[in-house]
């Protein structure tokens, strides 16, 4: 972990206080309510704030789950920090690929 | 607290990387030091114990070794607090080579001293006029809270960080180079913030605290990490670091 | 010498805070992947996010969100008290802190468990 790696991770983690609070709420409230799909379609579909708010967090845990890992992996597996860093990347990667198509599937 | 009996059953570790505990019976005296119990295998029962100690009265940190798993200064943890039913294991300071039981090779904590540039820097030569510090001046507070550092390892065998990242400079280190970022004498900080904003620096510091749990002194090198973060990460944002 | 020995003195507050943290953390990381293809269903025709959703209603599932909703909160108020340290002046009293935060998501997935049961 370099000062660079911990800037992006820590600021990724600071803009998620809000957005994880945010979301826990949306998950109390709409197992409440019990929701179908189609009510949360309903919802969210052509939501433009839905959709920025969403991308904003696939965004943000991409990055900070991937530099997570990288630190883990290179801490507690045999893996190099190189190594490590590249698995990192993959599974950043692919966290958004997921994520943005969920984003997509839900809000347009 | 319950009596101890009249005889311990000590463990200590005898070789070197490669070893084993051996058990031997030592006579329990009150006000018995760990390092008492120490001294007295090597005289009276093993001339070939080896141990490293110097003043005896927790001024120097030469005799800082694992006891019941826990790092600390020898002549300075009593017997009763540590022997609970009687037993002690103690053995060499752990994240360091060992050299031949008791004693590590202290040798790659310095080294990550020198790479964290814990070494002051002058500014000025004789000639010029004195500074004057503040001694109540914000950087000279935090470097006094952090300056008492004896460098005895107690910190860098507690840390887990240093047992998982070989490439970390350590708690003791970086906590050094916090007390010079915040003296106004030194000239050096270019190269220092640049040193501890690579990897194996301040950033790799998860804030598990057992070095300020553990530090005879109770000095605080996880605040002195707190502090290095917030510096390099400024310095960063600011173009003045490449990483 | 053996990971037992090792483990002898890791037994304080902090060092159990920050276990939980780096564990949250990787599970929620192994949880987000399979959570986003879930939510991937809803492509198309709400069917699919339908039949997946009824799926959810099984205790066991239930219960699983439960420990989720545990693992998202103890990360966040972990890492919020992580941030505190890096980023303003030292406060002591972190072993407090560290026990707040884990009985204060203790307490928002037991709210949770109620509601959702």
């Amino acid at each position: 972990m370099n000062v660079r790696l911990y800037v992006w991770q820590r600021a990724t983690a600071a803009l998620m206080v809000p957005l994880a609070a945010v979301h826990l709420a949306v998950i109390f409230y709409a197992t409440r309510q019990g929701f179908s799909a189609a009510e949360i379609l309903a919802r969210t579909r052509g939501s433009v704030a839905w959709g920025t708010y969403y991308a904003l967090f696939v965004a943000a845990v991409s990055i900070h789950a991937a530099i997570g890992v990288r630190n883990v992996l290179a801490e507690w597996s045999p893996l190099s920090e190189r190594r490590a860093g590249r698995l990192a990347i993959a599974f950043g990667v692919l966290l958004a690929a997921l994520g943005f198509r969920a984003v997509a599937a839900v809000v347009l | 607290m319950p009596e101890l009996p009249a005889e311990l059953a000590v463990s200590l570790w005898r070789g070197g990387a490669q070893g084993r505990y051996e058990t031997y019976r030592v006579p329990r005296r009150d006000s018995q030091t760990v390092l008492d119990v120490v001294t007295y295998v090597q005289r009276h029962i093993d001339p070939t114990l080896s141990y490293r100690f110097a003043c005896r009265v927790g001024m120097c940190g030469s005799c800082a070794m694992t006891v019941n798993g826990r790092p600390r200064w020898t002549c300075r943890t009593h017997v009763a607090k540590v022997a609970g039913s009687g037993t002690l294991e103690i053995g060499p300071l752990e994240n360091l080579p060992v050299i031949k039981d008791l004693a590590t090779d202290m040798a790659p904590f310095f080294e990550k001293w020198r790479q964290a540039k814990g070494a002051f820097a002058p500014s000025r030569t004789r000639t010029d006029p004195m500074p004057r510090i503040r001694p109540d001046s914000p950087a000279r507070i935090a470097a006094d809270a952090a300056i008492e550092c004896i460098n005895c390892g107690v910190c860098y065998a507690a840390c887990d960080t240093v047992r998982w990242n070989a490439d970390y400079l350590g708690p003791a280190a970086l906590n050094r180079t916090w007390t010079l970022v915040n003296d106004e004498r030194d000239a050096g900080n270019a190269a220092r913030l640049q040193a501890v904003a690579a990897a194996g620096g301040c950033h790799a510091c998860h804030s598990h605290q057992s070095c300020q749990e553990h530090c005879p002194l109770s000095l605080n090198p996880t605040a002195s990490i707190a502090g290095l973060k917030r510096r390099t990460a400024l310095a960063y944002l600011k173009g003045e670091l490449k990483p | 010498m053996t990971i037992a020995r090792h483990l002898k003195h890791r037994t304080g507050t902090l060092w159990l805070a920050a276990l939980v943290h780096r564990l949250s953390g990787l599970a929620l990381a192994i949880f987000l992947p399979l959570h986003f293809l879930a939510l991937g269903l809803a492509v198309g025709d709400a069917a699919r996010l339908d039949g997946f959703l009824r799926w959810t209603d099984q205790p066991l599932v239930k219960l699983s969100e439960v420990l989720l909703v545990f693992l998202l909160t103890v990360h966040l108020l972990g890492g919020l008290r992580v941030l505190v340290i890096e980023n303003f002046d030292w406060r002591d009293g972190q072993k407090q802190l560290a026990t707040l935060a884990a009985t204060v998501s203790a307490l928002v997935a037991l709210f949770f468990l109620v509601r959702v049961f």
